[in-house]
């Protein structure tokens, strides 16, 4: 199978961003499309291995057949491949794109080498499949009769209704934004998710028959106890998108935002009127500071530096990664090392640095004019005490930056709570629907609850992969027994 | 003592079964021989010299726990006339009549009176009935006492008694012998049977016959005479004597199984014995004779029950005889030669052959037989020459032909001629013509009888016959492709690592790292009826073959359709289809199907039933095919055709092996199996492993359609080259595949292999096995029909579910290879591997625990038979300080072996380090060992292993290889791939590998299947020998696998002198292995250890011996239950080299694992990140492990552990849809304990008899050498008992002076005489043998730098060069020396010779196999097959005939003159120092006539050497040119290589 020799005769390259200088001047997509040579060499790199952990638990979430679809695109087999993708993966196109490739830190490459590209060649997989015209909507044979409602159309909702929908039940997705797709339409940016590549997949799922409700708030301009007695069954997937918040003096100052609001207004400003309309919060000439360091906090950073921001710093708690893996973070888990985003990459070609600074809490906000002009850090240092991690802050350490627009993006702590209320969902201990992993059951009869707004936050595979398990799930209690495929995987990795 | 007591009671012959023992599993294997006269010369001292050259051979048989209990001995004579006229007169009154008209034969009888009186009744009335008369019955003179009989023998021994019988009126000659034969036969059916006996079981006829008569019994060779004082009598006068020597695996009574039989005696194994069992069962129903008339039903059953192979081939030879075969005739159609191949033999005795395949199978397997029948005396040898057969002629007539030469003392001067009975040839004395009837002439005098050739052209019934003019096939239909292919459990997989690999490669795909998988019993996926099959494999008891190497004497032609009565021969015998081999296309299959040629019709059987007729469904229709295909024969059709073409949407296929072998079996039990040919026209059959199975069971012919179907759609789409002929590429990969399988059991034919049922069934219920697989061992049962039937419907609701949304759009892959997220479980998944490298690079418990945790828990839940175990632990455990400490445990842990070539260097040394750090040992695999590891590094750890392995390919195994190890580890098998040779691919091999290899950089290495020197037990009890004189110190331990009887042959083992058995699971790791052995072959560990262990126990064998079991241990509750299952030691293989990193890629095979650790790539192993201390950790933490066990088991010390099966018990909680027919008792059977004080771990130390052997005597002799190498002189006698002479010598000299021994010559010994096995075995250098006389087996083997020369008797009469000189596998495995044989050597002269320079004058078959480097010079004629597999060294060949080409395989060699000036020198300087050594006439002869002399030499250059030569030479030019340019500098880059 592949190439025996491949990894050793061919280096790791991945496919480039577009060029940062050129990209910086829109909301485009950053990706660039590789030629097929390269992405045949890239798929011989894997070794088909006898214990391939790229779908362990410590790998894929949904167990993407990757060895096998390495193999095909290697043999040039594209049309094959994209069918084995699609046996695992309803949204290809969304995890090629946003995955941070949980598969490629458990790659056995990895061990030794620079692991394979399997995010790159996924996306070329559903890139190609949508270019040749080979993805079509899955049409079930048969209906049920039976009615499902799912709340929430990120990609756990999107990936249930596709599932329960091909199981044959009548679905509608109720979304209480104007356009489907959740986290997926408005919480990454167009330049890494272009929202053509969302309405597409829409599309094709309202051609297989699912129904779209937008500006649906359940538990608000919903009634949720009618919604519920109107379907046979009901799934929540809300996300989890009660933002942590940074509760220090001023605070409460205009100029400080969460991520989400500014993500939310500028691609729907974007949308609709091309930034036209100016419904969104510019960053044109500003000293912008973004707190938090994931991949929201870099989303940020990209869309300030696309506004034409004056300069931009990144806050971030925690130490600086090490460059490679700690002893206590071996292969297969998760690399926990420093890497560097399509947004630190603009920022360096912007203004010649990287903008993350980390070990810093930020201690209080002051304002010029009533608006946020400043923010005041202290440098910390992260020490060890009775086996836990404690900060101590370094004294001296203090200092003053300016800011004129700070956008706090330290995650999220689990779905708002109205909805839950209004059914009588029981919470767990972090907030989040109550309600087993693989079971997807909540507290009331009938509904049911997968994705970010049961696991927390989290990635939009383990959306995916909560969905398609949800939907078996779903599938079971209305019909006794279910053949819907589902993710194997149980929660939490390989140690854990 | 208790024995004794019920005297009455006393079982004779073997146990019944009892845990996993089982009495079929017993094999025996012999010494044989005859002496003569053939002028037919009656004398009392052919008796006394037979008698001789029994106690000769002692060392060939064997005993039990007593040393004075025999296996069984004793001898055949022509009817003394004189003798008992004598004692007729003097004991019984009675007067004898004229010889020829009166029989005697020695019966043994019930000790118990009443039971004896019965007896003689019964014979007395069938002898009236049969018109005979009974003379009397003379009790045998008996002298237990004097021949100090054993306690076992004596608690058996029956009452013997001579029977006289007079012809009745008019009867005489063959008539007389046919009443005779009626007589016994009736009387051992009727009274053996007698269940009201008590000892009905002592009641056997050793012989009755008018020509012959037989003395044995339960003895060893010296006790024959003594005890049988009849013997002595010099009035006993015989003109033929035929004696034998018993090695059985057992050491239970039996006064019957020793042989000789009444008509042959035989040293070896029958291995298709079940399919001839069969098929002579089914003859029965169609057998006629003249002679017999109706009365021929009463000598039915022809084969009696409880009869070893041997007795078995006995009844069936003299049911033959008696209905009017000739015994050469008859022993020619049971052991044909290998003519299918050989383009060599003559057109008529290759006809004879074919003919009479069309009458009976050949009855396979390594043979020596040596047949009489008073009239005549021969011998014939199997068609692979896999026993040793020598022959003396001497001047006054006699002839003297053993195992072994030198066991009767004879005048040199008096030798006509000395010789051996070759592959597949017959050796025959005439009495009555008084000569010797030599192979070519006997045969072509019987091919001659009848036109064969011509009766087979006339009536031969060709499949191109059948073919032509047959109704086209219809199209298939490529839409219902995927779901027929679903429903017959096709998955990804097949098509990835099965069929395209197939068709690409032409031969069975290749794997590495074993098999972790679930058994097909404990899957919870419906899996295919074949996996619950395990192919059986040949190990000690009989060799497998290579099938590639030895392609020679393998053949997959069979005739197939109605046979005749097998007592006739006409030319209508004659009419039977051919087919060449068993896979039909789908227009072969129209043909047959559509067949109306000369009366043959064929009948179409639907083997599908009713999606909805369930349950019960699949029986209905099992009994509805079988119904419909007797039905067939009584219908006159000549075939049936067993067809699954109608599987569809609502018809469910019965799996065709299910079919096959319940139509087979109800066919075989209404005898008339042979009156039909049976073929499959199968969906579900596809793989090697599916075809050989149903082969096994009967099958004639397969037509796997949907594999075609498959592969010409994988072809359509690209996946396969637009040119591949599928079927014709698919019908060679299973051809060479089914070969391997067959060759693997040491089957040569097709024919002889169908319906031989070489398989074990693991999980598989009575119910099913004795429907379809009657005969077959089922020790665990399992399913049964309804879960079947259950798996049917499964796997077909994935080609047509009842609801079409369920519909899959590709096929599942299962995960049944390579893991799988969602697949089949493996033992080692992700997070096993995980968890066990935290452990270990961390050393930390935690982490071990869970690492434990999951393995154990995944044990239980499906994988493992252990899993399905509970411990009994105690409610309070002891305190943990009172148990053993882990340090003490860890010394009972080795690592596997596993071969310095298949591992990196790093990874070797890793292990070797980490296992001398613990105090347990490491194991050299068979790539020998690099001498620098030897040497202690300056940290004071070593890299050396204090196990050497020899395997055999003996790579890097020299004297001083030998002397360095603690335990010397002979491998028979290997787990992962019993029965077959390893392969390294040129490419790994490297300088470094090349050198301690002693073969040539670049060049592929071949390890033979079969160790050459291994053909049976008594071979193994000699390399045992050999081993221990090579290093008196080291334990000697025989690695085995677990198959069933695998513990029958551990007690054979250990009763040949092994001091450790060990027990390898099936699913070990491995370089490269066919995926068919990988995955079904062998049994788990659980199942060989358990057996050993109980038989061991039986036999009171096991306090003698250390018992170690591997194949899979991964945690401290592995090592306990391995414990109490009867181990006292435990192997690791692929877990430590996952604590080193291995992350199971399983690709070894390939060279590039990414991690360092199966590859010689130098850049991958820089890659290496193991270290000793991971190693060490994670053997500790198992240690700690099981001490927990042990406490909470409250047992302080591990010995107390072992064997005791009473702390385990089977999972209550068992919650599984098919292992509930599992029955895990006969695993839990506690050991029978002969005697109370039994013990049932090692206590004792074998007792070698090295203390007998000449080189003590040599050593003292040599004293000056050895201490002060001064120069010794010695000239002694030497006899055949005289074994494996110079290796205790050359290991005392190693001692002193290390790997470079002596200077040449320093020590000389001459010899006169006979020498025993093994002369010169690892002879290091400075040491020279030289010998006046003869040689037995393997002279020179291991030959370590010291010189042989051997020739004959100065005062023989016989050109020397005619005669053979040495027995057979000379200078196997030799790495340096040299060695002068004036005359000829039998079979497979310099196997796997890697370094010694030889000259012989001629050499049997398959000379230089396998050889990769030295010289050989054959100065006379060679056998077959030359040079097979050779690799490197060259041979000169004379061919002065000009025939050498026929006979040399230039498979792998090239054939050139001598040419050039280095070689001519060479040569010269070879002969030269021939001639001086040895006084050679024709060496003088050719260096008188040099240049017309080299003229005549061929050169024999293996190819891959030639080329890498070459490229050395050009590398070293350019070297040299660049040394020229630039003489500083390159050199030293150069020089430090």
């Amino acid at each position: 199978m592949g190439k025996p020799t491949g990894f050793m005769e061919y280096p790791k390259k991945s496919v480039p961003y577009r060029d940062a200088s050129e990209r910086l001047g829109d909301f485009r997509e950053i990706f660039s499309h590789a030629p097929e040579e390269h992405l045949r060499n890239q798929g011989a790199r894997c070794m088909d291995c006898g214990v391939p952990f790229c779908q362990s638990n410590d790998g894929c979430p949904i167990d993407n057949l990757i060895p096998e679809w390495n193999d095909l695109v290697y043999n040039g087999r594209w049309r094959d491949a994209l069918e084995r993708l699609h046996k695992t993966n309803n949204f290809p196109e969304f995890t090629g794109r946003t995955c941070p490739a949980p598969c490629e830190g458990a790659c056995v490459l990895g061990i030794t080498d620079p692991a394979v590209t399997i995010k790159n060649i996924e996306n070329a997989i559903i890139d190609r499949g949508f270019a040749e015209g080979w993805v079509k909507p899955q049409i079930p044979e048969s209906r049920t009769g039976k009615r499902v409602a799912v709340v929430g159309s990120g990609p756990a909702g999107l990936a249930a209704a596709e599932q329960l929908n091909k199981a044959g039940h009548a679905v509608t997705v109720y979304e209480r934004a104007d356009r489907i797709g959740g986290l997926l339409m408005y919480g990454i940016p167009n330049m890494k998710l272009d929202k053509q590549v969302v309405n597409r997949r829409v599309d094709l799922l309202r051609a297989a028959g699912i129904e779209f409700v937008t500006n649906a708030d359940v538990g608000k301009t919903v009634d949720a106890r009618e919604l519920k007695a109107k379907h046979d069954a009901l799934l929540l997937t809300t996300g989890a998108t009660k933002p942590r918040d940074l509760v220090v003096p001023g605070r409460d100052l205009p100029g400080i935002h969460f991520a989400m609001e500014y993500l939310t207004a500028n691609t729907k400003s974007l949308l609709d009127s091309n930034l036209e309309d100016r419904k969104f919060i510019d960053a044109k000439d500003k000293h912008v500071i973004v707190i938090g360091g994931g991949d929201t906090g870099a989303d940020c950073i990209g869309t300030a530096l696309r506004h034409g921001c004056k300069s931009l710093i990144n806050l971030e708690l925690l130490d600086q990664p090490p460059e490679r893996r700690a002893p206590d973070n071996p292969w297969p888990l998760w690399p926990k090392i420093r890497r560097t985003d399509y947004a630190h990459e603009e920022s360096i070609a912007r203004f010649g640095a990287d903008p993350r600074n980390y070990a810093v809490v930020s201690k209080e906000f002051t304002g010029i004019d009533g608006r946020v002009a400043s923010v005041r850090i202290t440098r910390i240092e992260w020490q060890t005490v009775g086996g836990a991690p404690k900060m101590v802050e370094i004294d001296g350490s203090a200092e003053t930056l300016d800011a004129d627009l700070v956008l706090l993006a330290m995650g999220f702590l689990g779905p708002e709570a109205y909805l839950a209320n209004a059914l009588g969902v029981e919470l767990d201990p972090r907030s989040n629907y109550k309600a087993q992993h693989g079971k997807f059951a909540t507290s009331v009869a009938g509904v049911f609850a997968a994705g970010d707004c049961r696991r927390g936050q989290s990635l939009v595979v383990w959306a995916i992969n909560e969905g398609r398990g949800a939907a078996r799930a779903v599938d079971e209690y209305l019909m006794g027994a279910s053949l819907l495929p589902a993710p194997k995987i149980s929660l939490g990795g390989t140690t854990g | 003592m208790t024995v004794r007591a019920e005297q009455k009671n006393v079982r004779t012959g073997l146990p019944p079964a009892n845990g996993l023992y089982r009495p079929e599993f017993e094999h025996d294997s012999c010494g044989v021989g005859f002496v003569a006269h053939i002028k037919g010369h009656r004398s009392h001292q052919i008796l006394l010299d037979a008698d001789h050259l029994l106690c000769r051979m002692d060392h060939r048989g064997a005993r039990g726990a007593e040393p004075n209990t025999g296996d069984g001995a004793g001898i055949l004579t022509a009817l003394p006339y004189e003798f008992l006229a004598k004692v007729a007169k003097r004991e019984l009154g009675a007067e004898l009549p004229a010889p020829g008209s009166f029989a005697a034969g020695n019966v043994f009888l019930p000790t118990d009176e009443s039971e004896r009186e019965h007896c003689k009744r019964v014979v007395a009335e069938l002898c009236a009935e049969e018109g005979q008369r009974l003379v009397g019955w003379r009790v045998v003179p008996t002298e237990p006492d004097k021949a100090d009989l054993g306690e076992s023998a004596r608690a058996a021994m029956p009452h013997v008694e001579q029977l006289i019988v007079a012809a009745g009126n008019g009867v005489e000659g063959d008539a007389f012998e046919r009443k005779l034969y009626s007589i016994r036969k009736r009387a051992s059916h009727r009274l053996r049977g007698d269940s009201s006996l008590e000892q009905a079981k002592f009641f056997y006829v050793c012989s009755l016959s008018s020509k012959t008569l037989i003395y044995k019994g339960m003895l060893t060779p010296g006790q024959v005479k003594a005890f049988y004082p009849d013997l002595d009598d010099p009035d006993y006068t015989t003109h033929l004597a035929m004696v034998h020597s018993r090695f059985s695996t057992n050491t239970f009574p039996s006064w019957d199984r020793a042989q000789p039989n009444r008509f042959m005696s035989h040293n070896g194994e029958i291995n298709t014995l079940r399919g001839n069992m069969n098929a002579m069962r089914a003859r029965q129903g169609v057998v006629e004779s003249e002679l017999y008339g109706d009365s021929l039903a009463k000598l039915f059953p022809i084969v009696e029950p409880d009869c070893s192979d041997s007795g078995t081939f006995d009844n069936v030879l003299e049911f033959l005889l008696m209905t009017g075969r000739s015994l050469q005739e008859s022993v020619m159609m049971m052991v044909p030669e290998a003519w299918q191949k050989n383009e060599l033999m003559p057109e008529a005795k290759r006809a004879f052959y074919e003919y009479h395949s069309c009458l009976m199978e050949p009855w396979d397997g390594p043979a020596s037989i040596a047949f009489t029948d008073g009239k005549y005396i021969g011998a014939v040898l199997d068609r692979n020459g896999l026993r040793p057969s020598r022959y003396y002629l001497t001047n006054d007539d006699r002839v003297i032909m053993a195992s072994e030469v030198g066991v009767v003392p004879i005048n040199p001067a008096h030798v006509k001629a000395k010789g051996r009975l070759e592959p597949g040839r017959m050796f025959l004395i005439d009495f009555e013509r008084g000569r010797l009837v030599p192979d070519e002439e006997l045969k072509s005098d019987f091919a001659s009888r009848r036109p064969y050739a011509q009766w087979l052209d006339d009536n031969r019934i060709a499949l191109r016959d059948v073919v032509e003019g047959a109704p086209q096939q219809e199209e298939t239909d490529r839409s219902t492709l995927l779901a027929r292919m679903q429903a017959f459990g096709y998955t990804s997989e097949t098509l990835q690592f099965m069929l395209q690999p197939m068709v690409k490669e032409h031969r069975d795909p290749v794997g590495s790292m074993g098999n972790d998988s679930t058994l097909a019993v404990l899957s919870d996926k419906p899996r295919m009826l074949y996996d619950y099959f395990r192919q059986l494999f040949a190990q000690v008891t009989n060799p497998p073959i290579d099938s590639i190497r030895e392609e020679v004497i393998m053949s997959l032609e069979c005739y197939v359709g109605p046979e005749g009565n097998l007592l006739d021969t006409t030319p209508k015998h004659a009419e039977r289809l051919r087919l060449r081999q068993p896979i039909l296309s789908n227009e072969e299959l129209a043909g047959i199907k559509a067949m109306n040629h000369r009366g043959w019709r064929t009948l179409t059987i639907d083997i599908t039933f009713e999606r909805t007729d369930v349950p019960g469904g699949l029986q209905r229709a099992i009994d509805r095919i079988c119904r419909e295909a007797e039905k067939a024969i009584d219908g006159g059709y000549s075939m049936i055709v067993l067809s699954d073409r109608n599987m569809g949407p609502d018809r469910v296929a019965v799996s065709s092996l299910l079919a096959c072998g319940a139509v087979h079996h109800h066919l075989i039990a209404r005898a008339k199996r042979t009156r039909i040919g049976i073929v499959l026209e199968t969906g579900e059959a596809r793989e090697v492993h599916h075809h050989c199975l149903l082969v096994g069971y009967g099958a004639d012919g397969i037509n796997p359609y949907l594999a075609f179907e498959a592969l010409f759609q994988s072809r359509d789409e690209g996946l396969l080259d637009k040119a591949t002929d599928v079927v014709g590429d698919y019908r060679q990969a299973v051809a060479k595949g089914m070969l391997k399988v067959m060759a693997k059991m040491g089957i040569s034919t097709l024919q002889s292999y169908k319906g031989a049922q070489i398989f074990e069934a693991l999980g598989i219920a009575d119910d099913v096995i004795e429907r379809c697989f009657h005969g077959t061992v089922s020790r665990l049962q399992g399913v049964s029909f309804p879960v079947l039937e259950q798996e049917a419907l499964r796997r077909h609701a994935l080609g047509y579910p009842q609801d079409p949304a369920d519909k899959l759009p590709s096929l599942p892959n299962p995960g049944e290879f390579h893991w799988r997220s969602a697949g089949e479980t493996h033992a080692w998944d992700p997070q096993a591997i995980f968890s066990l490298q935290v452990a270990a690079r961390r050393g930390d418990a935690n982490a071990y625990r869970s690492f434990a945790d999951h393995i154990n828990e995944q044990a239980r839940k499906a994988g493992a038979l252990r899993g399905l175990l509970e411990l009994k632990t105690r409610a309070v455990p002891l305190a943990l300080d009172e148990v053993e400490p882990a340090s003490e445990i860890v010394k009972r842990f080795c690592t596997g072996a596993m071969s310095f070539g298949s591992l990196s260097a790093e990874a070797h040394e890793t292990l070797a380090i980490a296992m001398n750090r613990l105090g347990g040992k490491s194991n050299t695999g068979e790539g020998g060992e690099d001498s620098a590891r030897y040497t202690p590094l300056p940290s004071g750890d070593s890299r050396r292993s204090a196990i050497k392995q020899i395997a055999s390919g003996r790579f890097g195994v020299t004297i001083w290889y030998l002397a360095n190890a603690d335990e010397l580890q002979i491998k028979m098998a290997q787990g992962a791939k019993p029965g077959e040779g390893g392969e390294l691919p040129g490419k790994k091999v490297d300088d470094t590998i090349a050198r301690i290899r002693h073969s040539t950089p670049g060049v592929g290495l071949i390890s033979p299947p079969p160790h050459h020197d291994i053909y049976s037990i008594e071979d193994l009890a000699q390399l045992i020998y050999d081993l221990k004189s090579s290093n008196p110190s080291a334990r000697i331990s025989v690695k085995l696998v677990s198959e069933m009887g695998v513990g029958t042959v551990a007690a054979g083992v250990v009763k040949a002198h092994a001091d450790h058995v060990l027990i390898s699971g099936d699913n070990g790791g491995t370089g490269a292995s066919p995926l068919t052995s990988i995955k079904h072959a062998g049994l788990p560990w659980e199942l060989g250890i358990a057996e050993a262990h109980q038989t061991l126990v039986m036999n009171d064998l096991r306090s003698r011996a250390v018992l170690q079991t591997d194949g899979g241990l991964k945690t401290g509750r592995d090592v306990v239950i391995a414990a109490l299952l009867g181990a006292e030691e435990m192997g690791f293989s692929t877990a430590p080299l996952i604590a080193l990193g291995c992350i199971m890629m399983r690709k070894c095979h390939l060279n590039t694992c990414p991690v360092g650790v199966a590859t010689q790539d130098p850049v991958l192993r820089k890659k290496f990140a193991g270290q000793p201390e991971h190693v060490v950790n994670y053997l500790f933490m198992i240690a700690e492990d099981a001490r927990q066990i042990m406490a909470s088991l409250g047992l302080r010390r591990f010995v107390d552990l072992i064997g005791r099966v009473d702390l385990l018990d089977t999972r209550k909680a068992l919650n599984h849809w098919k292992a509930d027919g599992l029955d895990l008792s006969p695993l839990l059977a506690p050991a029978v304990k002969p005697h109370e004080t039994t013990e049932v771990y090692c206590t004792k130390k074998q007792d070698h008899g090295l203390n007998l052997a000449l080189d003590n005597r040599l050593i003292t002799l040599a004293k000056q050498s050895i201490l002060h190498r001064k120069k010794t002189r010695k000239e002694l006698p030497i006899v055949n008992t005289n074994r494996t002479v110079g290796a205790m010598l050359s290991h005392e000299v190693v001692k002193k002076w290390g790997a470079d021994a002596l200077p040449y010559d320093t020590i000389r010994f001459k010899f006169t005489g006979s020498a025993g096995q093994s002369f010169g075995a690892f002879l290091a250098k400075g040491i020279t043998l030289e010998l006046e006389g003869d040689s037995n087996d393997y002279v020179g083997k291991g030959l370590s730098g010291g010189r042989i020369i051997i020739y004959p008797p100065k005062d023989s009469t016989f050109a020397a060069e005619d005669n053979v000189l040495i027995g057979n596998v000379a200078l196997y495995g030799a790495t340096s020396g040299r060695a002068f044989f004036r005359g000829r050597s039998a079979e497979r002269f310099c196997v796997r010779n890697s370094g010694a320079k030889a000259v012989i004058e001629g050499v049997g078959d398959h000379g230089c196999e396998y050889m990769t480097g030295g010289r050989a010079v054959i100065l006379g004629p060679t056998g077959l097959n030359f040079a097979a597999g050779m690799s490197g060294g060259i041979a000169y060949v004379l061919d002065v005939n000009k025939d050498f080409a026929s006979k040399c395989n230039t498979g792998t060699v090239d054939l050139e003159a001598v040419e050039e000036d280095e070689d001519i020198v060479e040569l010269r300087e070879m002969i030269e120092l021939h001639k001086e050594y040895t006084g050679s006439t024709v060496a003088a002869a050719i260096l008188d006539e040099w240049p017309m002399s080299i003229k005549q030499f061929v050169k024999v250059m293996p190819t891959d050497y030639k080329r890498v030569l070459a490229e050395r030479k050009r590398h070293d030019e350019e070297v040299e040119q660049t040394l020229r340019d630039d003489e500083t500098g390159t050199f030293v880059a150069h020089a430090g290589r």
